[in-house]
């Protein structure tokens, strides 16, 4: 019997498709207006950015911004591609990590059942409430102990144990994997750790991707601060550290500030275009289907 | 004859204990997969994230000024708190507010939006779901609100209303008590398709179509009731996931509000308590008092979350 009549789904009024349309799509110009400000604003010449009264688009769309900021970067007595292959490891590095790490762990907190598995879910749910800002001066502390202050792993390490990615893979494992498809894999004598890989995260791929983007993105934009805290080699620095000390330059430098937050944008954007496209409905997909 | 009594207990004891530890070891070595699994995450956790929160509960106990060791102060900071630190408790007012207010709506909006781009096209659905999130993407992109909303006649919002003749003078939109928490509650807002969003698309897609299908049949007859009885119920750990993360984020709001009305705002208009925090941290350096404060957001936020499950519950 087939009840699904192409992608559309039963119980659905044209109206209330029509309804649901416009409401996304006045939405969606309101959340895009200052991306659009953010892109008209680095097109502008210098004496367009202060102009009265304020045009939300340029009249003369020059790129002299990005190649005033390339000059300016061209300056910097550490070279850029240094700063951008620093932003790489720390990104690269600390995503896998962080996403491995998590995807573990998350599996045997929602499959398995061990003594001390309530505590570690309690330990994570409440470490989620607990404001970070007061944890510095202990993280500080920690890292002159293991002797990592001025080296990538201050960054990179910590990263591995953001709790957010255990909660979010759990919960994608405890909901989408059904437990007579680890029965018939164990059956079948797989190991855990090949069940974990080979059915576990092919499943709960749209979490994977989601956690992903996130800690991709948090680590991109430096969003603990710690490259200021814990790294102060200028060679080890990241390059949003490196754009911002740039655009530091006062009003002078407004135009390339605007260019400098559109490239610091652009790389989030594109990981994100190809990341969210891979997230597809599962179609009876997820285990059993038929159940 | 009373010291033969206590040394029976004694080797009773250790018999005992002996006996538990023996147990608990067979149990580790029963469950030994799982302990592997769960360990690399554990270890980093751990150390990177239990570890300095329980050396901050401790220092909240003592006046540690980052130079000299900490000394003990037993519960002086949480009394100087409620007794004496008048702007502190005009944060907690203003946190409560704040919170009470974006909290609610972002989780709203979050799934709300979330929900109606899920059955789009797979290409439609991305473009959107970029535009929505747009916000959130770039660290520093709500600070464009301080050039719509700068006080003088060159904001964007200004400009617009005096050149429309609206206004006579500019408004001093972050300056002003009377506007300042609104506009810091909408850009808040604008930006709060965060993580929430992405996980509730991820949720959204990750839902078997199998049990539309079979809700079908059973006669769930519009888009509501599909929305009651199917998705939300097998959403409900993703919602859990949702909430907190909008408790944690409105009650823990500082940077995007101090970005936007300044380090020491009028009348303390839009000051919360994560900004007093971040105050005595790091500008005054009072670490003892900054980590009481972060104690007491802590248990107000595990209280909301308690009551966040509670209401989850009746879902479905």
């Amino acid at each position: 019997m087939k009840l699904r009549i192409s992608n559309r789904r039963l119980a659905r009024s044209v109206g209330g498709d029509i309804f649901i349309f416009m409401i996304i799509f006045a939405m969606a110009a309101f959340m895009a207006l200052p991306l659009v400000y953010t892109i008209s604003q680095a097109l502008k010449p210098l004496n367009e950015i202060f102009l009265f009264p304020p045009q939300f688009f340029p009249r003369h769309p020059t790129l002299d911004n990005f190649s005033d900021l390339f000059l300016l970067m061209a300056q910097s007595w550490v070279p850029i591609t240094r700063y951008l292959f620093n932003s790489l490891v720390i990104v690269i590095l600390g995503t896998a990590g962080n996403v491995l790490l998590g995807s573990l762990c998350a599996y045997a907190l929602a499959k398995h059942d061990f003594p001390g598995k309530g505590i570690i879910n309690s330990a994570i749910l409440l470490s989620l409430m607990f404001a970070g800002a007061v944890l510095l001066i202990p993280h500080y502390l920690t890292m002159a102990y293991l002797n990592w202050i001025d080296s990538l792993a201050s960054i990179i390490v910590p990263a591995w144990g953001a709790t957010l990615g255990v909660f979010l893979m759990r919960n994608f494992i405890d909901h989408m994997v059904h437990d007579s498809l680890l029965e018939a894999s164990r059956i079948d004598g797989a190991s855990e750790f090949k069940i974990w890989w080979t059915v576990v995260m092919p499943i709960v791929k749209p979490a994977w991707l989601t956690l992903t983007i996130l800690s991709f993105q948090s680590l991109w934009g430096d969003a603990g601060g710690q490259s200021t805290l814990f790294i102060y080699r200028e060679e080890l620095k990241p390059l949003p550290y490196a754009l911002s000390q740039i655009i530091g330059g006062g009003v002078g430098r407004a135009g390339v500030a605007a260019a400098v937050t559109v490239i610091l944008m652009a790389v989030p954007i594109t990981v994100f275009i190809i990341n969210q496209s891979q997230i597809v409905q599962t179609m009876g997909t997820s285990g059993i289907t038929g159940e | 004859m009373s010291y033969e009594l206590s040394s029976n207990k004694g080797s009773l004891r250790t018999v005992r204990t002996a006996g538990r530890m023996r147990q608990i070891w067979s149990q580790i070595r029963a469950n030994a997969i799982s302990y592997l699994f769960v360990a690399p995450f554990l270890l980093v956790f751990s150390v990177f994230v239990v570890l300095p929160i329980l050396l901050s509960v401790i220092l909240s106990f003592t006046y540690f000024n980052m130079v000299q060791p900490p000394s003990w102060v037993g519960f002086q900071n949480y009394l100087t708190l409620f007794l004496e630190d008048e702007v502190f408790l005009i944060a907690v007012k203003n946190t409560f507010l704040f919170a009470a207010i974006t909290g609610p709506l972002s989780y709203v909006m979050c799934f709300v939006f979330a929900w109606l781009i899920n059955e789009l096209h797979p290409k439609l659905r991305t473009i959107l779901t970029l535009l929505f999130y747009a916000p959130s993407i770039s660290a520093n992109a709500y600070l464009i609100w301080t050039v719509m909303f700068s006080g003088d006649a060159y904001g964007y919002v200004n400009g617009l209303l005096l050149y429309w003749g609206v206004l006579d003078k500019p408004v001093l939109w972050l300056q002003d008590p009377t506007w300042m928490m609104g506009i810091v509650i909408l850009v808040v807002l604008w930006m709060s398709l965060g993580v929430s969003f992405l996980t509730f698309i991820a949720g959204l897609q990750g839902i078997d179509l199998m049990y539309y299908e079979a809700g079908a049949i059973d006669g769930v007859g519009n888009r509501w009731q599909e929305l009651w009885f199917i998705t939300l119920p097998l959403m409900k750990n993703h919602l859990m996931f949702g909430a907190i993360i909008s408790i944690t984020n409105s009650f823990a709001a500082a940077g995007q509000l101090q970005a936007l009305t300044g380090n020491t705002p009028t009348d303390w208009a839009t000051w919360t308590i994560m900004q007093h925090l971040n105050d005595y941290g790091y500008v005054r350096y009072e670490m003892g008092y900054a980590s009481a404060m972060a104690v007491l957001l802590f248990l107000t936020m595990v209280g909301v979350q308690r009551l966040a499950q509670r209401l989850l519950a009746k879902i479905g």
